[in-house]
């Protein structure tokens, strides 16, 4: 079989379709580290976890944010079934600020233990999640 | 016989009536179609996890999964129905039906241990105080609905059922068929139905796992729980707005007739007391003359 020369993208969430294109190479976040894909990579599902995504389609890079999920992986197709994602333009910026600030007040909260381990776990996630979506934001604004 | 002044008030009063349906109509038409569409964004997730599910089925033990698990109480023993409704009213028969599908519901399955879940303001109460045991209660939905409310209703359920409490779990919502017609579905969401192993191209191909298949299958079950409340929630959020516009178009066509009969008769009476006023005048000349 001749190896594909693009790779068809299929991004979901259980929300909407987010993108749905024909693109060349792409990164994702994998569980046990990132991990990039060209047209004609071996059969592969992937537990994603909460990161930055981008891909690339012909010299334009997009990037996106991915918070937990699968990908199935084929030579020619890539699906994504993200839980919670966005395009960098759909970022809203100003809410991901204030949700650092929340998490970083709720983190702070934890460490004079007036919190349990919960609520720590819940807090971390909620900071990874705001830092990785204020570096998906800024990284598609300063390299394209 | 009404006077002319309390029929014209009438009048008014009907046409600032009918003035506040057609807006409410008009709200519930955009409202509508923004539904429809986020109805339709959930497809391709639900799509895409089965085909992902049945591709992994053939190397994983799927007997073993607690939310797949066919207990011997799945026909008879306890159930949780979590029952979808509005938050407001003036939508039709919208959750009139909805309440009377739980209760032949409860009347088919009289034995059973049931629980409910509600979902909806009209919901809770018209069955909050029927004496059956409520696991939950969401109300004030959020007017755009997404994963997080679907999280928050699946999340209970799951637990319930993983834990053993109950024995299957029902979804009971309005599905949005066409703007006029609304079906009202009781539909299984535990335990979920055995996943088929995928034939042809999809069981054959040899993937790599990152982690292990039998991660993946057991995180990607709930996922799809999820995506069926929330796919529920949103079909049965579009046949509100489809339920209201309807309900709301027809208040408006009433009004419509309203007025003109009343507008009808308020010509009557004022002709009548014209008559009369000539009858008079003229009956006064004569009696001069």
């Amino acid at each position: 079989m001749a190896i594909p020369t693009t790779l068809r993208l299929e991004f979901v969430t259980p929300e909407r379709a987010i993108v749905h294109d024909e693109v060349d190479e792409l990164q994702l976040p994998g569980e046990e580290g990132f991990l990039g894909v060209l047209p004609g990579h071996t059969p592969m599902l992937v537990s994603l976890k909460v990161g930055e995504m981008w891909y690339r389609k012909g010299t334009q890079k997009f990037h996106g944010f991915v918070g937990f999920g699968f990908a199935e992986i084929l030579p020619d197709r890539v699906t994504i079934l993200a839980r919670i994602a966005e395009k960098a333009d759909d970022i809203d910026l100003e809410r991901a600020q204030s949700a650092k600030r929340r998490a970083e007040e709720r983190l702070a909260e934890v460490v004079k233990g007036g919190a349990s381990e919960m609520d720590y776990e819940r807090a971390r996630i909620a900071l990874l999640r705001a830092i990785t979506r204020l570096q998906v934001s800024q990284h598609s604004r300063t390299r394209s | 016989m009404p006077s002319l002044i309390d029929m014209r008030r009438r009048i008014r009063a009907v046409k600032n009536t009918q003035q506040i349906t057609k807006a409410m109509k008009m709200v519930a038409a955009s409202k509508l179609r923004r539904a429809q569409e986020r109805v339709m964004g959930t497809r391709p997730f639900a799509k895409q996890a089965k085909h992902v599910l049945a591709s992994i089925a053939a190397r994983v033990d799927q007997s073993h999964h607690p939310l797949l698990a066919q207990r011997a109480g799945v026909k008879t023993g306890k159930t949780l129905l979590i029952v979808m409704s509005s938050d407001k009213g003036l939508c039709g028969s919208f959750n009139t039906n909805i309440v009377k599908t739980v209760g032949s519901y409860l009347r088919e399955h009289k034995g059973r241990e049931i629980a409910l879940g509600l979902v909806g303001k009209k919901g809770r109460e018209a069955l909050g105080r029927r004496g059956f045991p409520i696991r939950f209660e969401y109300t004030a939905m959020p007017k755009v609905i997404g994963f997080a409310e679907a999280e928050a209703v699946a999340q209970p359920a799951m637990e319930d059922f993983i834990a053993g409490k109950v024995d299957s779990v029902h979804l009971v919502y309005n599905e949005f068929k066409s703007v006029m017609q609304q079906n009202l579905i009781v539909e299984q969401l535990l335990p979920m139905e055995p996943i088929e192993v995928g034939k042809g191209e999809a069981g054959t191909v040899d993937y790599l796992y990152e982690p292990s298949p039998q991660r993946i299958f057991d995180e990607l079950l709930p996922r799809l729980v999820e995506a069926q409340v929330l796919r529920a929630l949103l079909e049965s959020s579009a046949a509100e707005h489809a339920a209201r516009m309807t309900a709301m178009d027809a208040a408006t066509r009433n009004s419509a007739d309203m007025i003109e009969g009343l507008t009808l008769t308020m010509n009557k009476v004022r002709q009548a007391a014209i008559t009369r006023e000539i009858i008079e005048v003229v009956s006064g000349s004569q009696a001069q003359g």
